[in-house]
C-alpha cells in the first residue's frame, strides 16, 4: 500500500475512533509523566470531554452516506453510527461513575483505569463498524483484553481476582468456540470479508456444505453469548459483576452487551440471511435457524430471573437481572420482525440510561458499605429521598413499568414478536410470565428502599461524577418513557438501517 | 362547554395537587391532609360538571381528544396510522358514571385518609397518583392507553398497601402485584395481538376491523375465528383476575384485610370496578360472539362467586373479612347480569359495579371510623356497639340492608335486575344463583347484628361516636345509595345508550 493509497481513504469516517484514540494516548503519556504520589482523578474529565467530543463527531456523521473504507475492513452505515452512539454514551456514563469509585483499600492504578476503560471503548466502536471478521475479531479482543485487565484491576481484593481469572478462562473458552465457528466459514468461503461471504454462501444452496455452515452458526451463537451474558455462557456474570469494580460492572453490562449485540447481528445478517436453507426452502439459514435463538432467549429469560429471586447480594442480582435483559434482547432478535433493529437499538438505549443509573447507586451504597448487601439499601429514602426515588425510576423501567424508557422499549420487543406471520406467541409468553417474575425482586429492593428502617441515620451524599449520572440517567429513563418520539426521531434518521447490507 | 383539553384536563388535575403538596414540609399534618383533600376536588367538580352537562343533553363526543404520541414502525409501505400509538381520550354514557364514582370516592377516601397516622406526604401524593390512574382507565380511549392507566395504578396501590397497611402489609402488597401484574400481563399480550396484527389499539377502529368485511381487509395479518377464541379467553382470565373470579380471588382479601381502610374503599369502590369495565369494553365490545359463545359460562361463573363468597362470609369471625368475602359474592352478580345477554342484564351489570362501589366504600368508611376507635375488627370483640356509637351502628346496619338489597337502597336495583335478566335467559343458573342472595341476607344480618346488639365487650374502650368530619362522607355516600335506589332513572338514563350500544354488537 503506497502513502497515496493511504492518503485518498475517506478518513473523517473514523473521527470517532481517532477522538478515542488519541484521548487514549493523553491519558496513558500523562500517567506516564505524572509524578507518583500526584492525584489521577482529574484525568477521568480528560476521557469525559474526550468521549463526549467522540458523541459530538459520531453525530455528526450522522448524516454521512455509507462509507466504507480499507478495503471494506471498516464501515460507517446507519447501524455502525446508531450502535456507536449507545456505545459512547454507555462509555461516558460509566467513566462518570470511574470518577468517584473509591473503594475501601484504594485503588493503585487509577490512571490506568480510566485509558483501559477508552480501549475497551475504542475496541467495541470498531466492532460496530467492521466489514471483516480480522477487524471483527481485532476489536472483540480490545474490548475483551482490556476488560479483563479491568475486572481485575482491585489487585489487593481476592474477590476482584477470583472474578477477574473466572472472566479470563471463560472468556478465552468463549473466544475459542467463536474462532472455531468463524473458521468454518472461513473454510467454506475462502474470505475474511463480510460482503464477499455473503456472495460465497448464496452459491453454497443444495450442498452439504450447509450442515457445516449451520454448524458455524451455532458455535458463533453460543461463543458470542458469552458477551452479551446470556445463556449457555452466562455464568461469569454473577461473579465477575461483584468482584470487578462498580464502574466496570456497569461498563460490562451495557457497552460490552451493546457491542456482543452488535457483533451479533452483524454477523449473522450479513453471512447467514444471505445463505439460502438447505433443501428447496426459499427462506434463508438465519430464518431456519431462528427456533435455536428462540430457545435460548427463552433460557435466558427463565433462568435470569428466577435465580436472580435469590440473591441476597444486590450486584449479584443486577447481574441476573443483566441475564434477563439479553434474553428480552434475544427475543427481538429471535422475532426477526421488520423493526428487530429498532426495537434492540431503542432496549439498548432505555437499557444504557436504566442500569448505569442504577449501577450508580448502587456503587454509591455498596462500595461505601464495602459490601452489597441488599440490607445496606434499607432505608434509603430516609437518608436521601431523591437518591431513592432516581433508584425507583430505575427500577420501574427494569421491570417495565409505563412511563420508562424501559415500557416502550419492552412494548416494542412484543410488537416485533407479534407482528411476524405466524407470531411467536410461547416467546412473547415466556418474556410477559418472566416480566412478573422479575416485579418480586426489582420490588424487593423497592421494599429496602422504602419500607424498612435505616440501620445508620447518617443521609447519603453524592460525589458530583454520580450526581450527574444519576440525574442524565433518570431523566433520559423519563423522558424516553413519556416522549418516546425524540428516540424514534433518531431511528427516522437511520431509515430502519435500510443501507445495513449494502 | 368547550370540548378541548378537557379529559386531559379532568384526568390530570390531581398533579397539580401533587405539585402544590410538594412544597409542603412534610411534618405539617394538618396543611398536608387539606391540601391532599382539596386536590381531590378539581376531577369531582369537573366530572359533576360534564355529568350535569350530559343529563341535559350534551354529546360527549365532543370531548373526544386525540394527539400522536409515538410510531412504533415506520415503513413506507404502512399507511401514515398503522403502529401509531396515540393519545386518545374519548368517554360515553358509562365511562362518565365511572369517572364520576371514581372522583366522588376518591374524594371520600382522601376524608377518610384523617386516619393516616405516618408520612402523610408520601401517603397523598400515591393517592393522587393513583386518582390519575383510575380516571385514565376510564376515558382511554385506546388499549395501550388503558393498559399504561391500569400500570400506574399498580404501583402507587403497592406502595399504599405496603407502607401504610396493617401487619401483614408487605405479603398483601406482593400478591397484589403479581396477581395484578400477571392480570395486566395477560392483558398486554391481547392488547399487543391485536395491536400486531391490526396496526391500532382504537378501539373503535379495532372493532371496525374486526366485524366489517370492508375494513378487515385492512388488517396487517388476519385475527382467525380460533385465535379470537383464545384472545377471549385469555381477556377473561385477564380481567377475572382484577375482578376478581373465584379461583383468582386470593390476592383481593389480603388487601381488603390489610390495607388502610381509605384505600379499600378505593380498592373495592373503583379498581375491582375495573374488571368489570374491561369485560365489558373490550371483551363485550370486541369480541360479542366469543362473549356470547361463553355466557353461559361467565353466568355460572358468576353463580359460583355469589354463593362461594356468600357462604365463607357466613363463617368469618373478622368483620372486615366478611366485607371480603361480600365483595366476592357481590362481584358475581356482575358476572351473572353479563351472561344473561340482555338488556335487564347487562343494566344490572352496570348498575351492581356503581351500587357496590357506593356500598363497599360505606361499609369500608364505618370500618375505619370503627377501626380507628376500637382497635379491632374482630365481630366478637365489637359486640353493643349500638349503646357506646349509636350513629355508627345505625349506618352499619342501613349499609347491611343496602348491601343485601334491601329495596329503595342501590342493591336492590341491581340484583333485581341482572336477576331479572338470567330468568329470561337461564332460568336454572338463575334459580340457583337467588340462594346467595338469601345468604347474603344471613351473613350480614349475622355480623351486623353481632357488632351492634351482641353482648359488649368492649367496656375498657371509650368509644366515642364519629365526629362531624367523619359524618360528612358518610352520609353523602348513605345519601346517594338511597338516591340509586329510589330514583335509578339517575343512573339508568346517561347509560343507556351505551347499553343499548352493546347489545347492538351481542346481535339483540
Amino acid at each position: 500500500m503506497s502513502m497515496h493509497t493511504l492518503l485518498q481513504y475517506n478518513w473523517s469516517t473514523m473521527t470517532p475512533e481517532f477522538i478515542i484514540l488519541i484521548t487514549a494516548l493523553i491519558l496513558s503519556l500523562a500517567d506516564l509523566w505524572m509524578p507518583n504520589d500526584k492525584n489521577r482523578r482529574p484525568l477521568a474529565w480528560i476521557a469525559v470531554v474526550g468521549v463526549v467530543l467522540a458523541l459530538i463527531a459520531t453525530a455528526g456523521l450522522i448524516p454521512a452516506k455509507p462509507v466504507s473504507i480499507l478495503y471494506d475492513t471498516f464501515h460507517l452505515d446507519s447501524f455502525s453510527k446508531a450502535f456507536k452512539l449507545l456505545m459512547l454514551a454507555g462509555g461516558m456514563l460509566c467513566l462518570l461513575l470511574a470518577l468517584d469509585y473509591r473503594p475501601k483499600e484504594g485503588l493503585l492504578h487509577r490512571g490506568e483505569f480510566y485509558y483501559l476503560l477508552l480501549c475497551a471503548l475504542l475496541g467495541a466502536m470498531i466492532m460496530a463498524s467492521s466489514g471483516d471478521l480480522i477487524t471483527m475479531f481485532v476489536g472483540l479482543e480490545l474490548l475483551s483484553v482490556s476488560s479483563y485487565i479491568l475486572a481485575g484491576i482491585r489487585k489487593t481484593s481476592a474477590q476482584a481476582n477470583e472474578s477477574a481469572l473466572k472472566y479470563v478462562i471463560n472468556g478465552g473458552i468463549a473466544t475459542a468456540i467463536t474462532l472455531f465457528g468463524m473458521s468454518y466459514i472461513l473454510g467454506l468461503t475462502g474470505t475474511t470479508n463480510l460482503k464477499e461471504m455473503a456472495a460465497e454462501v448464496q452459491k453454497l444452496a443444495d450442498s452439504n456444505y450447509q450442515y457445516l455452515l449451520a454448524l458455524a452458526f451455532l458455535m458463533l451463537l453460543v461463543g458470542l453469548s458469552f458477551k452479551i451474558s446470556s445463556v449457555p455462557f452466562h455464568m461469569w456474570t454473577p461473579d465477575v459483576y461483584q468482584g470487578a469494580p462498580t464502574p466496570v460492572a456497569a461498563f460490562l453490562s451495557v457497552v460490552s452487551k451493546t457491542a456482543g449485540f452488535v457483533i451479533l447481528l452483524r454477523l449473522f445478517i450479513a453471512i447467514f440471511a444471505a445463505a439460502p436453507a438447505h433443501g428447496k426452502d426459499p427462506s434463508s439459514l438465519l430464518l431456519s435457524m431462528q427456533n435455536y435463538i428462540a430457545v435460548l432467549a427463552g433460557l435466558t429469560m427463565i433462568i435470569g430471573n428466577t435465580v436472580a429471586l435469590r440473591q441476597r447480594s444486590v450486584k449479584r442480582l443486577f447481574a441476573y437481572s443483566s441475564i434477563a435483559h439479553a434474553g428480552y434482547l434475544l427475543v427481538g432478535f429471535a422475532a426477526m420482525s421488520w423493526v428487530m433493529l429498532d426495537s434492540i437499538w431503542f432496549y439498548l438505549l432505555a437499557y444504557v440510561l436504566m442500569n448505569v443509573g442504577a449501577f450508580a447507586v448502587i456503587q454509591r451504597i455498596a462500595d461505601e458499605a464495602d459490601s452489597d448487601d441488599i440490607s445496606h439499601f434499607a432505608g434509603l429514602y430516609r437518608r436521601n429521598p431523591l437518591l431513592a426515588v432516581a433508584m425507583g425510576i430505575f427500577l420501574l423501567s427494569l421491570a417495565g413499568i409505563p412511563g420508562t424508557a424501559g415500557f416502550i422499549g419492552k412494548l416494542n420487543i412484543f410488537l416485533g414478536a407479534l407482528m411476524t406471520e405466524p407470531g411467536h406467541y410461547v416467546l412473547a409468553t415466556v418474556m410477559i410470565a418472566t416480566t412478573v417474575i422479575s416485579y418480586v425482586y426489582y420490588f424487593g429492593v423497592f421494599v429496602q428502599i422504602f419500607f424498612r428502617p435505616a440501620g445508620e441515620a447518617a443521609s447519603v451524599k453524592l460525589p458530583v461524577g454520580l450526581a450527574i449520572t444519576v440525574v442524565l440517567c433518570a431523566l433520559g429513563t423519563l423522558l424516553f418513557g413519556i416522549v418516546p418520539s425524540l428516540a424514534y426521531h433518531v431511528l427516522a434518521q437511520f431509515q430502519h438501517f435500510g443501507d445495513f447490507l449494502q | 362547554m368547550n370540548g378541548t383539553y378537557f379529559l386531559s384536563l379532568l384526568i390530570f388535575s390531581p398533579l397539580l395537587g401533587m405539585i402544590l403538596l410538594a412544597f409542603v414540609p412534610k411534618t405539617q399534618e394538618r396543611t398536608i391532609k387539606l391540601f391532599g383533600f382539596l386536590s381531590t376536588l378539581p376531577p369531582l367538580l369537573l366530572s359533576l360538571f360534564a355529568f350535569w352537562e350530559y343529563l341535559r343533553g350534551y354529546h360527549l363526543e365532543h370531548l373526544a381528544e386525540k394527539h400522536d404520541w409515538v410510531r412504533l414502525a415506520d415503513f413506507p409501505f404502512l399507511t401514515e396510522s398503522t403502529y401509531l400509538i396515540r393519545y386518545e381520550l374519548n368517554i360515553d354514557g358509562f365511562s362518565l358514571v365511572m369517572i364520576v364514582l371514581t372522583s366522588l370516592l376518591a374524594t371520600l377516601a382522601a376524608a377518610a385518609s384523617i386516619h393516616i397516622k405516618k408520612e402523610w406526604k408520601g401517603y397523598f401524593l400515591l393517592f393522587l397518583l393513583l386518582e390519575i390512574g383510575m380516571l385514565g382507565v376510564f376515558a382511554a380511549g385506546n388499549m395501550i392507553l388503558f393498559f399504561i392507566f391500569l400500570e400506574m395504578t399498580l404501583v402507587p396501590m403497592f406502595f399504599l398497601v405496603g407502607k401504610w397497611g396493617g401487619f401483614d402489609r408487605e405479603r398483601a402488597a406482593y400478591s397484589y402485584l403479581l396477581y395484578n401484574g400477571l392480570g395486566s400481563a395477560i392483558l398486554l399480550i391481547v392488547i399487543l395481538v391485536l395491536f400486531a396484527r391490526a396496526g391500532t389499539s382504537n378501539l373503535a377502529l379495532l372493532k371496525e376491523m374486526l366485524y366489517n368485511p370492508v375494513a378487515q381487509a385492512q388488517l396487517i395479518a388476519p385475527i382467525s375465528g380460533e385465535m379470537r377464541l383464545w384472545l377471549f379467553v385469555a381477556l377473561l382470565i385477564a380481567f377475572g383476575i382484577k375482578l376478581p373470579i373465584v379461583p383468582f380471588h386470593r390476592w383481593m382479601l389480603r388487601v381488603h384485610v390489610e390495607a388502610p381502610p381509605s384505600i379499600v374503599m378505593l380498592h373495592a369502590g373503583v379498581l375491582l370496578k375495573i374488571g368489570a369495565y374491561g369485560l365489558i369494553r373490550f371483551g363485550i365490545g370486541l369480541f360479542p360472539d366469543q362473549f356470547r359463545h361463553f355466557a353461559f359460562w361467565i353466568a355460572v361463573l358468576g353463580v359460583i362467586n355469589l354463593l362461594y363468597g356468600a357462604f365463607l362470609a357466613f363463617v368469618q369471625k373478622e368483620f372486615k373479612m366478611v366485607l371480603a368475602y361480600s365483595s366476592v359474592s357481590h362481584m358475581g352478580i356482575i358476572l351473572i347480569g353479563l351472561g344473561a345477554l340482555n338488556e335487564a342484564g347487562m343494566q344490572g351489570a352496570i348498575f351492581q359495579a356503581v351500587s357496590h362501589g357506593l356500598i363497599a366504600a360505606f361499609m369500608f368508611l364505618l370500618v375505619s371510623i370503627l377501626y380507628e376507635r376500637t382497635n379491632t375488627t374482630t365481630i366478637d370483640r365489637l359486640g353493643g356497639l349500638a349503646k357506646v356509637m349509636p350513629l355508627t351502628a345505625g349506618c352499619l346496619l342501613a349499609g347491611a340492608m343496602a348491601s343485601l338489597g334491601l329495596p329503595g337502597m342501590s342493591g336492590f336495583i341491581s340484583e333485581f335486575t341482572a336477576f331479572l335478566g338470567l330468568f329470561q335467559t337461564k332460568p336454572v343458573v338463575a334459580a340457583i344463583g337467588t340462594l346467595g342472595i338469601i345468604m347474603a341476607a344471613a351473613y350480614l344480618l349475622r355480623a351486623v347484628l353481632n357488632m351492634t346488639f351482641g353482648p359488649s365487650m368492649r367496656e375498657d374502650v371509650q368509644a366515642l361516636d364519629m365526629s362531624t368530619v367523619e359524618a360528612v362522607p358518610v352520609f353523602v355516600l348513605l345519601a346517594l345509595i338511597v338516591a340509586v335506589g329510589v330514583y335509578p332513572y339517575m343512573l339508568a338514563k346517561p347509560l343507556q345508550a351505551a347499553i343499548e350500544m352493546m347489545l347492538n354488537g351481542l346481535g339483540g
